[in-house]
């Protein structure tokens, strides 16, 4: 079978028309939109600001969801035992959450890539050291690390990234590597050796490129382990400071009210972290499905 | 063989004196234990006297030396808030969390595998689909919330449960467990069930794709010829097969659930390791950490030599790649 060529029949245009091909992936991928419309825009939509104390009433601390304030105003979500109104809460956690999540694998990932070109593409000593550091790190579990890492340095917003991008290196530096070892045998490599290009230029221009769709699916999926992370450190009170109360925070803070049976506290956010997790895992999962070159041949 | 087991037991070593610089540089280097030692309205002799008693005088590498003698004689130091020897703090509380630990790995085996089976014999049918759709939430939900809610709808709403604790324990040589009394099951039940949620994923996920391709092999094929029962194709020739990378990931997963055990144990007030670990972090509990970091890197390393070289007993193809490399 073969099919027409037209102007639209571009390399991206048909991996948008695989990627929404499928419903469930589609539907990841309008919530994942929600999601981040919701975290970015969040001192827009959120009915009151919940760190500002002249808009908290400690009268209206504890209420149940969808129970009325003394000023007429409803509270969708309740409100925690400052008064605070928890879908606020919940849409500022988020942003500090996806935020945290996403520098933490943009800069793990620059990282990783560059430290698993030049383990590719220089192969040697420097290969070695640097692989063998990659498995040292990968045999202790990412909990673990980071834990550690935050046990030494204390907490903080710069701290639990150092300890995020600590953990995830590791993952994109292995699998660079991997696919730059293929690809530096390819002819490509070779023409732009001889063309006299320098070492730096080949590596990130005419390597990079090639081995970007694994290191695409590895992120995505990764944003979504950090955010998962992150939220996990902050609930045992050692991820972000309580000046910054991402869903994590917010949930530990709910722990304590759980026992007297005040579930919301602790629920909402730990839902709207679950589905801003599944929304996550279900683009990486369609990404990886359209990206994989061997499922693309047939 | 014998070159390649001690070749990774030297490798082990090394990353072993690695590790332990590391723990010495960030846990000395950093930060200056001598105003954690020492109260603040200690005169200049009192100090004096306490960083000679502690060798802080001295230059680092004899400092490192001192830290790996003591260190190897099982002497961390002193906790500063139990006042008792760190290291027999944590092994103290370490029959604890094994228990957590195995139980939660039992769980995962005992549920994951016949789910995982059940899928893989059956692809198509609605029952299995349900098991892999409820398998992905195993992977997606963060643990830690999962632990709440069970708490929230067992121990407050339905009261069938305790929050949390361990129990009443009964002695097994000498060592306390929970498992023996129907207290202690009843507080084990909920933290169990809760730190094996993600591994009956993975299990319910590997089992079926090692049934999966199974089927499709000729040994099951002449089993079928043969004119074997259903029963006996799966439960012997289907199972033996499925089992090396089964009991290859159980072992390696043991690992990540002793790490994860910290948060579950920090949830439902278990008292072992890893809620020592978290209360010592919060008062800078420095000697407990330090032994916590060391008795973790030993175990760790010790579990990846035994899982390589258990990988190298039933898999010959590892050893001869490596003899190669």
């Amino acid at each position: 079978m073969f099919k027409k060529i037209t102007a639209a029949d571009t390399p991206f245009s048909r991996f948008l028309q695989a990627f929404f091909g499928s419903k469930l992936a589609t539907f990841g991928f309008v919530l994942l939109v929600l999601i981040l419309l919701a975290a970015v825009l969040a001192p827009f939509i959120a009915p009151q600001n919940p760190y500002d104390l002249e808009h908290l009433d400690i009268m209206d601390s504890n209420l149940e969801p969808g129970k009325k304030s003394l000023d007429g105003l409803a509270y969708l979500l309740g409100t925690d035992d400052q008064g605070r109104d928890m879908l606020s809460a919940i849409l500022y956690g988020l942003r500090i959450s996806v935020m945290v999540g996403a520098t933490s694998t943009v800069i793990a990932l620059g990282i990783g890539l560059s430290l698993g070109l030049l383990a590719g593409y220089a192969g040697g000593r420097i290969e070695a050291l640097i692989m063998r550091v990659a498995d040292i790190q990968l045999a202790f579990p990412p909990i673990l690390v980071a834990l550690i890492l935050l046990a030494l340095t204390g907490r903080g917003v710069d701290k639990i990234i150092i300890a995020l991008v600590t953990v995830q290196w590791a993952y994109y530096a292995r699998t660079t590597r991997s696919t730059a070892l293929v690809e530096r045998k390819k002819e490509y490599i070779e023409a732009a050796r001889l063309l006299g290009l320098s070492p730096l230029r080949i590596m990130f221009r005419h390597l990079l490129p090639n081995c970007l769709p694994p290191l695409i699916v590895i992120a995505a999926l990764q944003v979504a382990s950090a955010i998962s992370l992150e939220a996990t450190l902050s609930f045992l009170g050692l991820g972000l400071p309580v000046t910054e109360p991402s869903l994590g925070l917010l949930i530990s803070n709910g722990f304590q009210y759980l026992m007297s049976g005040k579930y919301w506290i602790s629920f909402f956010p730990g839902v709207a972290l679950l589905v801003t997790v599944i929304a996550i895992n279900l683009v990486a999962d369609q990404l990886r499905d359209v990206l994989n070159p061997r499922l693309q041949v047939q | 063989m014998l070159v390649f087991t001690l070749r990774r037991c030297v490798q082990s070593i090394a990353v072993l004196l690695l590790m332990s610089l590391l723990v010495f540089v960030s846990v000395y280097a950093i930060g200056n234990p001598i105003d954690i030692l020492i109260s603040a309205d200690a005169d200049q002799i009192e100090r004096a006297r306490v960083i000679a008693a502690f060798g802080l005088d001295q230059p680092l590498w004899v400092q490192y030396f001192y830290f790996i003698k003591n260190a190897l004689a099982g002497d961390m130091g002193r906790s500063f808030v139990y006042a008792t020897p760190a290291m027999g703090l944590i092994l103290e509380r370490l029959p604890a969390t094994l228990e957590l630990a195995v139980s939660a790995m039992l769980i995962a085996v005992v549920i994951g595998l016949p789910l995982g089976l059940w899928a893989g014999l059956r692809p198509q049918s609605m029952t299995s689909k349900t098991i892999m759709t409820v398998s992905i939430f195993g992977f997606s939900l963060p643990t830690f919330w999962v632990g709440l809610m069970l708490i929230m709808v067992f121990a407050v709403q339905l009261g069938w449960l305790p929050t949390g604790g361990r129990g009443q324990t009964a002695l097994l040589f000498g060592v306390p467990f929970g498992f023996l009394t129907w207290d202690g099951l009843k507080h084990l039940m909920m933290p169990a069930f809760n730190l094996s949620l993600f591994n009956i994923a993975l299990i319910i996920r590997l089992t079926r794709a090692g049934t999966q391709e199974a089927l499709l092999q000729d040994y099951i094929k002449f089993a079928r010829a043969k004119g074997l029962r259903n029963r006996r194709i799966v439960g012997v020739h289907v199972l033996k097969n499925i089992l090396i990378p089964i009991v290859t990931v159980v072992a390696l997963q043991f690992g990540s659930i002793i790490a994860f055990s910290i948060v579950t144990e920090s949830i439902f007030a278990w008292p072992g390791v890893g809620k020592l670990l978290i209360d010592s972090i919060r008062v800078l509990d420095r000697p407990v950490i330090v032994a916590f970091l060391s008795l973790i890197v030993v175990i760790f390393i010790g579990l990846n030599l035994c899982v390589d070289l258990l990988y190298s007993l039933l898999d010959p193809r590892v050893r001869l790649s490596e003899a190669k490399g």
